[in-house]
């Protein structure tokens, strides 16, 4: 009686051995297939990223210095650069959601006919250079602009108001840039809520605010906060919108970056600031990433 | 000193041709061609058209004509030891940097003939290419053109918001003539001003000067082209800039004008990166395009003035052309020359400080 059992056993095991080097097997062949991708990312940003960070402790004799980490203590505009860009960075995510929680939800509740259409007006922007956009944003908003100009005409307001050159305009012009970014990955995350589950609330006793609150906000909050997270970090490296609706007023990081590089050459006093930022973000992701429990999202633990 | 950004595709692809042929024909030891950077824009083509075509035709000296100079590629192209421009333009406290850095070769005097030179407008690394001011600009409309009654006419009027109410713009990110308007509207001669600026003490009278008139300047301006626009568009009334660049927006219909009293002297050169693939043959073609007969057809192309004395002798531009430029006999000494040794020394820290103020 115990023959039959062991064989099985033994098949058991072997099945189970032969099961697990499939797996490995699979493993090594999906790693192959990604394999073109990581060695892109090992070239083009591992490798110039560590040699920045090299470059940034090296001082302008050519040794090993804290010099430019230095600096960035002494000077105080070095401080207020980063405060102003987490600044607009944070300013710009919050209008997004704003703006794009509401308009990605109108965007899930239409017929998809209709949801093509809206989202053509969402997406028309992308296929516009960037550059193109932000010159627009300031013809309507200086001072001479369409927007002053027919204020001031039909009697809104007496004198032209300051819109652009400083933090409101950039602010404007990042906000519409950024939008897509974050509806895009909202709008498909609502897609996949079964509206079902809406119903099921309201059979359960919720009122429609409840059901929201509880279940969709929940559910669609994946897709809020990968969103926020590409605007976000989008907005950390920005360079020609702010740069032309700030007026010179608003100088985020890479401001600085480029007019160290313009004006003094000075590369390890660049990398210096570039790898404070990447520290600095990594670090407010981590926070925020504990804070807001998205880890998951983050960091792919369950 | 300026800030010139202009790339395009084609130049882009026009440069990876021209570098790839230059790899391919580098084993013919005899007529490698020479590479010459300048910008895009008006600027190039000003300078395609006054010198460099006719000095290659003449000369014999093939050349590669690529956009999108700048010191900081130069030098890192001298830091990596992938050298492939010849010549590149750049503003002069640009190549005061660079040379500082160690980026430059040494202009060969004995080939190049500055003899006829403007004594300010060379250096052992760069030569003078052509000359701008950096001047102060204002709406016409507003403030009567220049020279007229009650007109602004010096720094002093520039910094004054009681007697000339409006606003302003100034320079952004780069401090290069930025802090000298500031102590001559404080009273400094202008003989004195980079004296007094060698000292933190100096630069920082400067910048405070700065920050009592930071709640006018409604803009800083990144660019010529820029300038140009916030004058066109009548988005502040008065500004600091390049005189062509007004020259050209008054073309345009902009109600502007400048005066060079009390302006910043300054000039754009040609250098030589260190280790520079065609050295003698670029040294050459160099002596080739200072010659003053290309230098006085540069003014029919754009309004800035030829380094080479000579140039105004030759020229057949009309007189009311050639007096607008800032290097006319008559304009030169209503100027202030940019201190280039002042910049060499001093430029990172005073950068340090007016980066400062503007984050304020």
């Amino acid at each position: 009686m115990n023959r039959p059992d062991a064989a099985e056993g033994g098949n058991r095991d072997r099945n189970a051995g032969m099961l697990r080097a499939q797996e490995r097997r699979e493993e090594w062949g999906l790693l192959s297939l990604a394999a073109p991708a990581l060695l892109v990312i090992v070239l083009v940003i591992l490798i110039p990223v560590g040699w920045l960070f090299y470059l940034s402790f090296i001082g302008g004799d050519g040794q090993f210095s804290l010099e430019h980490y230095r600096k960035m203590v002494e000077y105080k505009s070095y401080a207020r650069t980063f405060a102003t860009t987490f600044e607009v960075s944070i300013l710009t995510t919050g209008i997004c959601i704003l703006l794009g929680y509401p308009l990605a939800y109108f965007l899930a509740l239409l017929p998809p006919r209709w949801a093509g259409i809206f989202m053509l007006a969402v997406l028309l922007p992308f296929w516009t250079s960037l550059l193109v956009r932000t010159y627009a944003w300031l013809v309507l908003l200086q001072r001479k602009g369409m927007l002053n100009e027919f204020a001031i005409h039909i009697g809104l307001w007496d004198s032209p108001v300051k819109l652009v050159h400083n933090m409101t305009g950039t602010l404007i012009g990042m906000a519409h840039i950024m939008l897509p970014f974050l509806v895009l990955p909202l709008y498909s995350a609502m897609k996949k809520i079964d509206r079902d589950m809406m119903h099921a609330a309201a059979n359960l006793g919720a009122s429609p605010a409840t059901a929201f609150r509880q279940v969709y906000l929940p559910l669609s909050l994946s897709g809020m906060v990968a969103g926020s997270l590409i605007v976000f970090i989008l907005c950390l490296g920005f360079y020609v919108t702010p740069a032309v609706l700030g007026g010179g007023r608003v100088i985020m990081v890479s401001t600085q970056i480029t007019a160290i590089l313009e004006n003094q050459f000075d590369w390890g006093a660049a990398s210096a600031l570039g790898v404070v930022l990447l520290v600095a973000t990594l670090l407010v992701l981590y926070i925020a990433a504990r804070f807001f429990k998205f880890d998951a999202a983050l960091f792919g633990k369950g | 000193m300026k800030l010139h950004n202009e790339y395009s595709g084609g130049k882009l692809a026009h440069t990876i041709v021209g570098a790839a042929a230059a790899m391919l024909v580098s084993g013919v030891a005899h007529a490698d061609p020479v590479t010459v950077v300048s910008w895009g824009g008006s600027y190039g083509e000003a300078q395609d058209k006054a010198l460099f075509t006719d000095a290659s035709k003449n000369s014999g000296i093939e050349i590669i004509r690529e956009s999108g100079a700048s010191m900081s590629k130069a030098c890192l192209q001298v830091q990596s030891g992938a050298v492939t421009w010849d010549l590149v333009v750049t503003g002069s406290g640009g190549a005061a940097s660079a040379a500082a850095e160690g980026c430059l070769e040494k202009i060969d005097y004995s080939v190049v003939d500055v003899s006829d030179f403007y004594p300010n407008l060379y250096t052992d690394y760069c030569v003078g290419a052509d000359v701008f001011a950096t001047v102060m600009a204002w709406n016409t409309e507003k403030y009567g053109e220049p020279g007229t009654e009650g007109a602004p006419s010096t720094w002093a009027d520039f910094f004054d918001v009681e007697k000339f109410p409006g606003t302003r713009a100034y320079r952004a990110n780069n401090v290069d003539g930025a802090l000298e308007p500031a102590l001559m509207a404080d009273g400094v001669p202008p003989e004195q001003v980079y004296e007094v600026l060698s000292t933190r003490e100096g630069k920082e009278r400067a910048i405070a000067k700065i920050r009592e008139l930071k709640p006018h300047i409604a803009v800083f301006w990144e660019s010529g082209a820029m300038q140009a626009q916030l004058m066109k568009d009548a988005e502040v009334d008065m500004t600091t800039g390049w005189n062509g660049r007004f020259d050209n927006a008054k073309k345009d219909g902009a109600a502007v004008g400048y005066t060079f009293n009390q302006a910043m002297l300054d000039y754009d050169c040609f250098a030589m990166p260190k280790g520079a693939p065609n050295k003698d043959m670029a040294m050459k073609f160099l002596a080739e395009v200072s010659k003053p007969e290309y230098q006085a057809n540069l003014p029919f192309h754009i309004t800035y003035g030829p380094t080479n004395k000579k140039a105004y002798e030759v020229t057949t531009a009309p007189k009311e052309l050639i007096e607008a430029l800032p290097s006319h006999p008559n304009n030169v000494p209503l100027m202030l020359p940019i201190n280039l040794d002042w910049y060499a020394e001093h430029r990172a820290e005073a950068l340090e400080l007016y980066m400062e103020l503007l984050s304020e």
